[in-house]
């Protein structure tokens, strides 16, 4: 084996894993929480109003990165169940049931801004078109998979049933993301393009995407946490599971450390 | 400020949607917390169940 398969097989390993996403996490809600502080203050105070919408328009700093990683969540989601369900690497089952309420989350967040600027926008909180229903679908999907998840009492098993649940409902996403442009809709096109120009000024840009960066940040954050916790669960029985475990328990409901010290 | 809050008369529309965002992510980071006090907790009293208490040997 050469460098980095070792370094890839040692990172795939719980204990490993678990270490790593503790150090990681604070990071990320810390730069999530810095980045969203600047994208919100360049969204809210610093750019101008819309000259069709007004400040209405100001839901998009949100509403929009919300609906990025509804999508980025899903097929996150999907690619670790892949990888799961092929190669039975026990990281990427914990990871793909992890980031599935934080991809439902986000989701959720979408529909119900989504709901809140189309009433002044649009006059109506819901219309059955392609973007919005593809989107509710996306939700259910998300929210199917996770039920699965609880359904079944062996926790690899039930990875495993629901990640094969979460790749059969990766045909919605690219349904979702080019549902504007395949069917007449009420929704507005994609004006931030990854390659090519995007129409919408700067001043309206760099806060959308500062706010983009820190929901992918606050998502990995969740992530590792749910990934944490599941890692403790499907290696339960397991020696270095037993030493955090035994750790934990010097927490308030135990013994004070100063009593222990000197048995 | 009031014109802030405001928000060209869509105040409520708009600080509406932020308070969703602020309020589902906060429940999103909150409930991986207390689902790992839970787990531990679970774990903990699997262990003990399984051996003697090392606090009972004198």
């Amino acid at each position: 084996m050469n460098i980095l398969t070792l370094w890839f097989h040692k990172l795939g390993s719980p204990p490993t894993f678990y270490r790593i996403a503790g150090w990681l996490m604070p990071w990320c809600y810390g730069l999530a929480l810095v980045t969203g502080v600047a994208g919100l203050y360049g969204g809210l105070v610093q750019a101008p109003a819309d000259y069709q919408q007004g400040d209405a328009y100001r839901i998009i700093f949100i509403h929009v990165p919300s609906a990025w990683m509804g999508l980025f969540g899903y097929f996150f989601m999907a690619a670790n169940a892949f990888v799961a369900l092929v190669w039975r690497i026990k990281l990427s089952e914990v990871l793909a049931m992890a980031s599935a309420p934080a991809g439902a989350s986000f989701t959720f967040i979408t529909l119900v801004t989504g709901s809140l600027w189309g009433k002044p926008m649009w006059g109506t909180w819901w219309t059955w078109d392609a973007r919005l229903t593809s989107e509710l679908v996306l939700l259910f999907l998300y929210l199917g998979v996770i039920g699965l998840y609880h359904a079944i009492e062996d926790r690899r098993q039930a990875a495993r049933a629901a990640g094969f649940l979460a790749l059969v409902g990766v045909v919605n996403v690219p349904i979702v993301h080019f549902s504007v442009n395949w069917w007449n809709t009420l929704h507005q096109g994609s004006t931030v393009r990854l390659f090519g120009p995007s129409s919408i000024v700067p001043s309206m840009l760099w806060p959308l995407l500062l706010m983009a960066i820190a929901t992918h940040l606050w998502f990995f954050g969740t992530v590792l946490a749910r990934t944490r916790t599941g890692l403790l669960e499907v290696d339960g029985g397991k020696d270095w599971v037993r030493r955090i475990v035994l750790a934990d328990d010097a927490g308030p409901s135990a013994p004070a450390a100063s009593e222990r010290s000197h048995v | 400020m009031s014109d802030f809050l405001a928000m060209g008369g869509y105040g409520g529309y708009v600080w509406g949607s932020y308070a969703v965002f602020f309020i589902v992510l906060a429940i999103d980071a909150l409930a991986p917390r207390a689902q790992r006090r839970r787990v531990l907790s679970e774990l903990r009293g699997r262990l003990l169940r399984r051996r003697p208490r090392p606090t009972q040997v004198p």
